[in-house]
């Protein structure tokens, strides 16, 4: 017997297929608050299969594009996923969310492209109905500024963040993409305010960032592990295009709640 | 003998405030081009010879004497070129070519 497991993330709906119980109790409780009933016109679909032994692959993510179909591997899953369709398949080693997940990134962040917005190695959070965003490599405080912020303030990931243009202006949405928090992001989603480039520091400050620097920092930042000329190009589109509109800023700081009130 | 420069089609490039940010789509190496260089890869349309770019736009615009101009310039060119972004030809580059 087929379960489905319908994970929504920014607005799009993937319709995860599955056999096995066990997986789909742990589909529920990794992307709880993330999966719906609501049946979309044309979900994405994957169907995933376990699979025992090593899946052959490498041990850093893969991803290449060949006859109209996309392919992911790392030596736990091999996934093919067709964007004409919007169906594909994941064999995958073990009923363990690691898998999934990092499928659920790759194909969030292709499908994205073409909508101009990406997924951005980031935390990011709501307060007073605007969101923020604070990038940086691993170590620069993400979790840190996620652990800080006030009740008032509501957590959309501490780990990767979604962004995408929707009406005219830039949005950030929760995801259930967890990082040292190990906790997932609300499903909401709120107008982009501001962007924070994170550095720890003696002080408590935050200054401009130049779009340049700004655009070759969230370069750096943005998830994308396609090779593929033209979805580069329109990811680098994407990206100048966000910084030229959404403001930038460095953010420094000391682990203390009072940066909040520097944010918002 | 003239040189001449054209961008290679496999970059993406925009500018912001003045800083021309271009990226090998090849391998997604990122690039930041000075004002000298921002104003060589805008004028790099295969057909225009080196020389006289230097001699219209950067001369022009940084007060420079032309012969140290051309060399910097050059130098510039080959260093674009040796990361692919641009392509450098003693004859003139045909589009697509």
């Amino acid at each position: 017997m087929t379960h489905d497991v319908i994970v929504e993330i920014g607005g799009t709906p993937v319709r995860l297929s599955t056999e096995d119980p066990a997986l789909v109790e742990i589909l529920h409780d990794r992307y709880a608050g993330f999966i719906t009933d609501r049946p979309a016109a044309a979900p994405l679909q994957l169907r995933i299969h376990l699979v025992s032994g090593l899946v052959p692959g490498a041990d850093d993510v893969h991803v290449t594009r060949s006859n109209g179909l996309w392919r992911f591997e790392r030596s736990d899953f091999m996934a093919e996923w067709s964007p004409e369709t919007g169906r594909g398949t994941v064999r995958q080693t073990l009923p363990n969310p690691y898998s999934i997940d990092t499928v659920l990134r790759i194909l969030h962040s292709v499908v994205l492209v073409p909508q101009r917005g990406f997924l951005l190695h980031a935390a990011s959070a709501i307060r007073h109905g605007r969101a923020f965003v604070f990038s940086g490599i691993s170590g620069a405080g993400k979790t840190t500024i996620s652990r800080l912020a006030p009740p008032d303030v509501t957590l959309l990931s501490d780990e990767i963040s979604y962004i995408r243009p929707n009406e005219g202006r830039y949005v950030a949405f929760g995801t259930p993409f967890a990082g040292e928090l190990a906790k997932a992001g609300e499903n909401v989603s709120a107008p982009l305010e501001a962007v924070f480039l994170l550095a720890q520091g003696p002080e408590n400050r935050r200054d401009p960032v130049a779009p340049a620097e700004a655009a070759r920092a969230l370069l750096r930042n943005i998830l994308f592990f396609a090779e593929d000329p033209g979805l580069v190009e329109l990811v680098f589109r994407s990206a100048l295009d966000c910084v030229s509109r959404v403001p930038v800023w460095r953010l420094t700081f000391v682990p203390d709640p009072k940066i909040w009130e520097m944010i918002a | 003998m003239s040189l001449y420069v054209a961008r290679s089609s496999a970059v993406a490039a925009r500018a912001l405030e003045g800083e021309m940010i271009v990226m090998s789509t090849r391998d997604s190496t990122l690039f930041t081009l000075n004002e000298v260089a921002t104003e060589i890869w805008q004028a790099a349309d295969g057909r225009t010879p080196l020389e006289e770019i230097v001699e219209r736009s950067i001369c022009v615009k940084f007060d420079v004497e032309p012969a140290a101009a051309l060399r910097d310039a050059e130098e510039c060119c080959r260093k674009l070129a040796a990361h692919g972004i641009l392509l450098v030809s003693e004859q003139p580059i045909v589009p697509g070519a």
